[in-house]
C-alpha cells in the first residue's frame, strides 16, 4: 500500500484514503461545444499512459475530499511529489537529473 | 518412557513434559516444544507422505519453513482439517491428530504409485502435451481426474469457525528475521529508543543457532545469548517482538504483510483467542535478516524418506534431541555437513561415511571429522539411495566414473551449500546480482529503505554477521531519530563460516542420464525434466519454470530454485545471470484466507444499510432484496400470495386508491450557493435558471462522452438551493462526478455539495387517494392543485416535524414524496399508513415500483441505459436544453456515432401473445428464419406482467427502433421465437391525465 501526500492535509496518508481519477492537465475547453471532432477526441479519448513520469489526478476522498495533482513514476509506483489541483506542471521534479 | 531415537542428553527440550499424539490413526509420544516432525523422528518415523505426481514415499527434507516434503492435514475437529501443514513447522499439542495425505489406500501401500512407473507418461510438460485430444476427453475425463489426483490435502467442508485478528503497526525498525543478524540489529537499534519490531517464524527465537553447537556469543553458548538477548528486547518498551510470525509478503514504501500463528500450537486455544493475526506493519527501515537455506543433492532417489539436509538433522539433534538414524551417510560438497558428522558422531550416532564431491578439501572441521575417525571419501559422489520406504544404503562411485561400493545407511544428510533467502528483498522489488565466485544470487540494488544483513547478503561467518547486523541497526534508528545512545556489540567468541558448494546435478544424474535426481520435491520435478525442458526449446528459465513445474509448488522452490537454474544454464551452455532468476512472490510460505479476510466475512463482508422503515416492513411480512448495500422491501405478500399475486394486488391498489413506498435509498445531495444554478446547468442537460423557486424539473445528467449518466427529481428550495435527487445505486458516484468538476473544472463556482441522502426518509404517496392521506397530517402546505401544483416542492411540517414535500410522480398518477427527518421516518410512515389504511391503500415495494414506472415508460438509469444509451436515444431530447451553450457531455452529445441514424432506440413492446412475459436480457432480431449467428438489433431491458393492463409490457433497445412502430419482430428463446409488436413506452394513460386524478 502506497503512503500518499495530500497538499491540501499536508500529510502522508495511507492509499486506502485516495483514489485515482485519471490523467492531469487534460483541458477542459471554455468553449467545448464548438470543438473540432479532433480535439474533442485529443481531450476525452487520448490519454499518454507513458511507462515512467505520469501526471494524474487523485482524490483524497476519505480525507478530506479534495483533488489533486500527482507526479508518479508508472514503472516503480513511486509518488515523486503532489501539487493543488489548478496549479501548472512542475517544471522540475525533485531528484531528477537536469 | 523415551521415544526410541531421543538422546539423552541431547536437546532443550524438557524430557519431562510429554505430548500424546496421533498419527495416521496410530499414537505416539512426544515432547512438549517438538515440532510434529521431531516427535515422528524420535519415534523412528521418518515415511510420512506421497509425493504429488508420482506418489513416491517422502519424509523430512529440512526442520523449517522451507520444507516441501512432509506436508500433513492437522484435524482438530470437523470444521477444523487443515491440510498441507508442514509437519516441520507445527508445532506438537497433547492430542494432536495428523494425517499423511495424498495415498490411498494407505502411506506404506499407495494405489496411485503406479505413477511412478508410469512416469514417461508424466515427464516435463506433460499437461501440456497429454491431455490435448481429444477435445471432449478434457471435459468428461482429463480434468475430473486430474482435480481429483491434484492437491495434496482435503479441504474441509464446514465453514471455518475460527476467528482471524488483524492490526496495523507502525515502527521505525522492522526486523524481519530472528537469527543471530535480526538480534544483534534489533540490539543495536532498541537502544536508541526508537520504536523496533521484531519478527521470526518459529516458535523460539536464534535462528540458525538453534544447531550451530559452534557458536559462543558474549561468554556463553549462541543460543543461550540469544535467549537472554530477546529476554531483554522484550522487556523493553519500545520493542514488540513477535514469534511464530512470518513476513510473507513486502510491499510498496516498507509496508510489510506479517502473519503471526496464535493459536495453532495449543491444545485448547478457547474461543478468545485469534487462531492468526496479520499484522500489517509500515516501518521507516527494514532490516532482513532472513538468513540462508540450504540446498539438498541432487542425485538417483534423492528424496527416499531419511534422506534430509544435513543443518536438518544437526536441528533435530541440538535443538530437539532427536537422531535421525542410528548409522547415517553424509553427502556434501561443502564444509557444513562435517558438522552435523561431527555432532551426530559424539551423540552416539554412527557416521558411516562422509562422501565429498570436492578433491581435496582442508579445514578444521575436515581435520575434527578424521580426528574422530569418521570415513571421509574425497573426489566422490552418491550416485544413488536404495530402499523404498525409508533408505537402506548409498552406492558411492568416484565422481569420475569408477568402481561403485555400497554402504548400508539409514539417513543420509546431505548438503550441496547454502541458498541466500532473498525473497522479501527480491519482494521489495530489488535487484539480485550474481556473485560468480560464490555462485548465488545477493541483493543488489535496493528499491526501498531497507537493508540486508548476514546469510542471506551473502555474509559468511558469525562474527561478520553480527558485526554488519549491529551496523545496519544502529543505523537505521539514527537514520530514523534514534538517540546517540551506544549499547556493547554483542562480542562473538566462536563461530561457525562456510560458504560455497554446488549448485545443479551431481554426478550421476547430469547430462545424458534418466536417473530420478529430483530439483523440486513438492512437485516432482527431475534434473531429467530440466534438460528436456530446455531440449523442448524452453530457454528462458521464466519458461523451463512453467513447462517443468519447477518452484512453483507452495515451498515456491526455495530449495529447488537455484539447482533447476544452474542444470537449464548447463544445458543452455549459458552462465547462470544470462537465463535469469525467476521472480520472487508474495507469500513467501502459504497464508490462510482466514488471515487476509480477518475479521471481513459473514455479516461483517460488507456494509448493510437499512431505511427508517425496514422495521415496520419487516414486521408486515416485507420481502427484501438487496440494492446495492441498502435492503429495500420488494414486496409485501399477504397470507397465501406468492410474489406475483402480491405484486399484481400492489399495482392495482396503487391505480385504484393509493400506495406508500419507502423512496430513502434515492441519492441526495443540496446543491447550495450563489453559483448554485449555474453550477446545474454545467451539471445536467436540462436549463434550471429560470426554474422558479418551489418548482421541480426531472434532470439529466451526462458524461463528457453524450451517454446518460444517473437522472433524478430536482427541486429549487431558494433561489441559491437545490434538493437534487439520484438513482440509488448513482448517489456516491454522482456526487464524486459533481464535486470533480466543481474542484477542478468550475472552481469559480461559489457553491457547496452536501449528500444528505441519511438525512431524509423519503416516503412515497402515490395514487389517486394520496393527497386525502397526506392532508390531514400537514401544517403550513397548501396542497391543491393550484398552490401545488405537479412538479413542486413545498416546506413545512407534517405531523409536527419539518418536511420538504415534493409533489411528483413516479407512477403516473397523483403523487407525492415526503421528506423528512431520517429519525422521524417511521413514525411519519405510520400516521401516513393509518390514514391510507382509512381509504384502502396499500404498502408496496420495489418491484411493483418498477412495473408502475415501466406502465408509464419512465426509464431506469442502469435498466433501461448501459451507459451508451443518449437521452435521444432514451426519447429524452426533451430534456436537453437546446438553447445551452455548456453543460457536460454537450460536445459528446454531438459526436457522428450519437447522431447517426440506426442508434437503438428505447421503444415499449407487446408480445402478440399478451400471456407471455419476455425475458430481460432477451435479444430481438428482425427474421427469426435467418441463419444462425443471427444479426441481433436489441434487447429487453425491462419486461413485466402488468395486471393494470391486463398483460405482459416490455421496454426494449432497438436499432432506429422510433421508426419500427407497429413493426412485428421476434424474441428467439430456447423454446421458441416469440412474436412482439413494437409500440410507444407509454402503456398507461398516454395523456398524462392522472397526475392530477
Ligand atoms: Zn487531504
Amino acid at each position: 500500500m502506497l503512503l500518499i501526500r495530500c497538499p491540501y492535509c499536508e500529510e502522508e496518508r495511507p492509499e486506502l484514503e485516495f483514489r485515482n481519477a485519471g490523467e492531469a492537465h487534460v483541458v477542459r475547453s471554455a468553449n467545448i461545444a464548438g470543438e473540432s471532432d479532433d480535439d474533442f477526441e485529443k481531450f476525452f479519448f487520448i490519454r499518454a499512459n507513458p511507462k515512467g513520469v505520469i501526471y494524474e489526478r487523485w482524490r483524497h476522498i476519505h480525507g478530506c475530499a479534495r483533488f489533486f495533482n500527482a507526479v508518479r513514476d508508472t514503472v516503480t509506483d513511486k509518488f515523486v511529489m503532489t501539487y493543488k489541483a489548478g496549479e501548472p506542471k512542475p517544471a522540475k521534479l525533485p531528484g531528477a537529473a537536469k | 518412557m523415551s521415544a526410541a531415537f531421543r538422546i539423552s542428553g541431547a536437546g532443550r527440550l524438557s524430557q519431562a513434559k510429554t505430548a500424546s499424539f496421533s498419527f495416521d490413526d496410530k499414537s505416539y509420544t512426544g515432547i512438549e516444544g517438538d515440532t510434529l516432525a521431531s516427535a515422528l523422528l524420535a519415534n523412528g518415523v521418518h515415511l510420512v507422505g506421497r509425493s504429488f505426481k508420482y506418489h513416491r514415499p517422502r519424509g523430512f527434507l529440512s526442520a523449517g519453513a522451507e520444507e516441501p516434503n512432509a506436508l500433513v492435514q492437522i484435524v482438530r475437529d470437523d470444521a477444523r482439517k487443515t491440510p498441507n501443514v508442514r509437519a516441520t513447522v507445527q508445532e506438537l499439542y497433547d492430542g494432536l491428530t495428523a494425517n499423511s495425505q495424498n495415498r490411498w489406500p494407505s502411506l506404506a501401500f499407495d494405489v496411485g504409485a503406479v505413477n511412478d512407473i508410469a512416469s514417461p507418461l508424466f515427464s516435463a510438460g506433460f499437461y501440456y502435451k497429454t491431455f490435448m485430444w481429444p477435445k471432449w476427453a478434457w471435459r468428461d475425463l482429463y480434468e475430473p481426474k486430474i482435480r481429483a489426483a491434484a492437491g495434496l490435502g482435503v479441504s474441509p467442508d464446514k465453514p471455518d469457525p475460527d476467528h482471524y485478528a488483524a492490526r496495523y503497526a507502525h515502527c521505525e525498525v522492522l526486523v524481519l528475521g530472528g537469527g543471530a543478524a535480526g538480534i544483534a540489529a534489533a540490539l543495536a537499534a532498541a537502544e536508541t529508543g526508537v520504536r523496533v519490531i521484531l519478527a521470526d517464524e518459529q516458535a523460539e527465537f536464534g535462528g540458525s543457532l538453534r544447531f550451530e553447537s559452534g557458536a559462543r556469543i558474549d561468554g556463553q553458548d549462541g543460543y543461550a545469548w540469544a535467549r537472554a538477548a530477546i529476554a531483554k528486547l522484550k522487556a523493553m518498551g519500545n520493542v514488540r517482538v513477535l514469534s511464530r510470525t512470518t513476513a510473507f509478503g513486502y510491499y510498496a514504501q516498507n509496508f510489510v504483510g506479517l502473519v503471526e500463528r496464535v493459536s495453532d500450537h495449543l491444545k485448547n486455544p478457547g474461543r478468545e483467542l485469534a487462531r492468526e493475526r496479520l499484522w500489517q506493519v509500515r516501518a521507516k527501515r527494514v532490516v532482513i535478516a532472513t538468513g540462508a537455506i540450504e540446498r539438498h543433492m541432487v542425485f538417483a532417489n534423492n528424496d527416499r524418506p531419511g534422506v534430509m539436509l544435513a543443518s536438518a538433522a544437526r536441528t533435530y539433534l541440538n535443538h530437539y534431541g532427536v537422531a535421525v538414524g542410528r548409522n547415517v551417510g553424509v553427502y556434501t560438497a561443502n564444509d557444513s555437513a562435517y558438522a552435523a558428522a561431527i555432532d551426530l558422531n559424539k551423540a552416539g550416532v554412527n557416521v558411516a561415511a562422509i562422501v565429498d564431491l570436492r578433491d581435496n578439501p582442508a579445514g578444521p572441521v575436515i581435520d575434527e571429522a578424521r580426528a574422530l575417525g569418521i570415513e571421509i571419501n574425497f573426489g566422490r559422489a552418491v550416485v544413488s539411495a536404495s530402499g523404498k520406504l525409508r533408505v537402506s544404503s548409498m552406492t558411492v562411485q568416484p565422481k569420475n566414473g569408477g568402481g561403485e561400493r555400497t554402504i548400508p545407511v539409514d539417513a543420509i544428510l546431505m548438503s550441496a551449500g547454502w541458498t541466500p533467502s532473498v525473497h522479501l528483498f527480491s519482494q521489495s522489488r530489488g535487484k539480485v546480482a550474481f556473485n560468480d565466485e560464490t555462485k548465488r544470487f545477493v541483493p543488489g540494488t535496493y528499491a526501498q529503505d531497507c537493508v540486508s544483513v548476514g546469510a542471506c547478503n551473502g555474509t559468511d561467518g558469525l562474527d561478520a554477521t553480527i558485526d554488519e547486523a549491529y551496523a545496519a541497526g544502529a543505523k537505521a534508528s539514527k537514520d530514523t531519530g534514534g538517540s546517540a545512545r551506544k549499547s556493547a556489540k554483542p562480542k562473538v567468541d566462536a563461530g561457525e563460516s562456510w560458504s560455497r558448494g554446488m549448485l545443479g546435478a551431481a554426478p550421476g544424474a547430469g547430462p545424458g542420464t534418466t536417473v530420478k535426481a529430483f530439483v523440486d520435491f513438492q512437485n516432482d520435478v527431475t534434473a531429467k525434466d530440466i534438460r528436456q525442458a530446455v531440449h523442448e526449446g524452453m530457454h528462458s528459465i521464466e519458461h523451463v519454470k512453467r513447462f517443468t513445474t519447477n518452484g512453483m509448488a507452495t515451498d515456491q522452490g526455495k530449495t529447488s530454485n537455484m539447482h533447476g537454474l544452474a542444470i537449464a544454464a548447463e544445458e543452455l551452455g549459458k552462465p547462470i545471470p544470462q537465463v535469469g532468476l525467476t521472480t520472487f512472490r508474495a507469500p513467501y510460505t502459504p497464508v490462510t484466507f482466514g488471515s487476509i479476510v480477518g475479521h471481513a466475512r459473514g455479516a461483517l463482508f460488507d456494509p448493510t444499510r437499512r431505511t427508517a422503515t425496514h422495521g415496520w416492513a419487516a414486521s408486515q411480512g416485507a420481502v427484501f432484496e438487496d440494492v446495492g448495500h441498502w435492503k429495500r422491501a420488494w414486496y409485501f405478500p399477504k397470507a397465501g400470495e406468492d410474489m406475483h399475486k402480491a405484486v399484481d394486488r400492489e399495482c392495482v391498489t396503487v391505480r385504484k386508491v393509493g400506495g406508500l413506498f419507502d423512496a430513502s435509498t434515492l441519492g441526495k445531495i443540496e446543491v447550495v450557493g450563489p453559483d448554485a444554478a449555474k453550477f446545474m446547468e454545467l451539471l445536467y442537460t436540462n436549463p434550471w435558471e429560470k426554474l422558479e423557486t418551489g418548482r421541480c424539473r426531472y434532470g439529466i445528467m451526462l458524461r463528457e462522452d453524450g451517454f446518460i449518466y444517473d437522472d433524478g427529481v430536482v427541486g429549487r428550495l431558494a433561489p441559491d438551493r437545490f434538493h437534487v435527487t439520484t438513482t440509488t445505486g448513482g448517489a456516491p458516484r454522482v456526487m464524486n462526478h459533481m464535486e470533480d468538476y466543481l474542484q477542478t473544472e468550475f472552481p469559480h463556482l461559489n457553491v457547496w455539495l452536501t449528500s444528505i441522502t441519511e438525512q431524509w426518509a423519503v416516503i412515497a404517496v402515490q395514487g389517486p387517494k394520496s393527497r386525502d392521506i397526506i392532508a390531514p397530517l400537514v401544517e403550513g402546505i397548501d396542497m391543491s392543485d393550484e398552490a401545488m401544483p405537479h412538479m413542486s416542492v413545498r416546506e413545512g411540517k407534517i405531523c409536527g416535524v419539518p418536511t420538504r414535500l415534493f409533489r411528483m410522480s413516479f407512477t403516473g398518477e397523483r403523487g407525492f414524496e415526503v421528506n423528512v427527518p431520517a429519525d422521524y421516518g417511521e413514525a411519519v410512515w405510520e400516521a401516513l399508513w393509518a390514514e391510507g389504511q382509512k381509504h384502502g391503500a396499500t404498502a408496496y415495494g420495489t418491484e411493483a415500483m418498477h412495473v408502475l414506472r415501466a406502465e408509464k415508460g419512465y426509464i431506469i438509469v442502469g435498466q433501461d441505459t448501459d451507459g451508451t444509451v443518449t437521452p435521444n436515444d432514451a426519447g429524452l431530447d426533451w430534456a436537453v436544453g437546446k438553447k445551452k451553450t455548456d453543460f457536460v457531455g454537450i460536445r459528446g452529445l454531438i459526436r457522428p456515432d450519437l447522431v447517426a441514424k440506426g442508434r437503438k432506440q428505447l421503444v415499449g413492446l407487446k408480445t402478440k401473445d399478451p400471456k407471455v412475459v419476455l425475458e430481460e436480457g432477451a435479444q430481438i432480431v428482425a427474421d427469426p428464419k435467418q441463419p444462425i449467428p443471427m444479426k441481433m438489433i436489441g434487447h429487453v431491458t425491462s419486461s413485466y406482467w402488468s395486471e393494470n393492463c391486463g398483460r405482459s409490457i416490455a421496454l426494449a433497445l432497438v436499432a432506429g427502433g422510433r421508426d419500427r412502430m407497429g413493426q412485428t419482430l421476434y424474441v428467439p428463446m430456447p423454446n421458441g421465437t416469440i412474436e412482439v409488436e413494437v409500440t410507444g413506452m407509454v402503456f398507461v394513460d398516454e395523456k398524462g391525465e392522472r397526475l392530477n386524478g
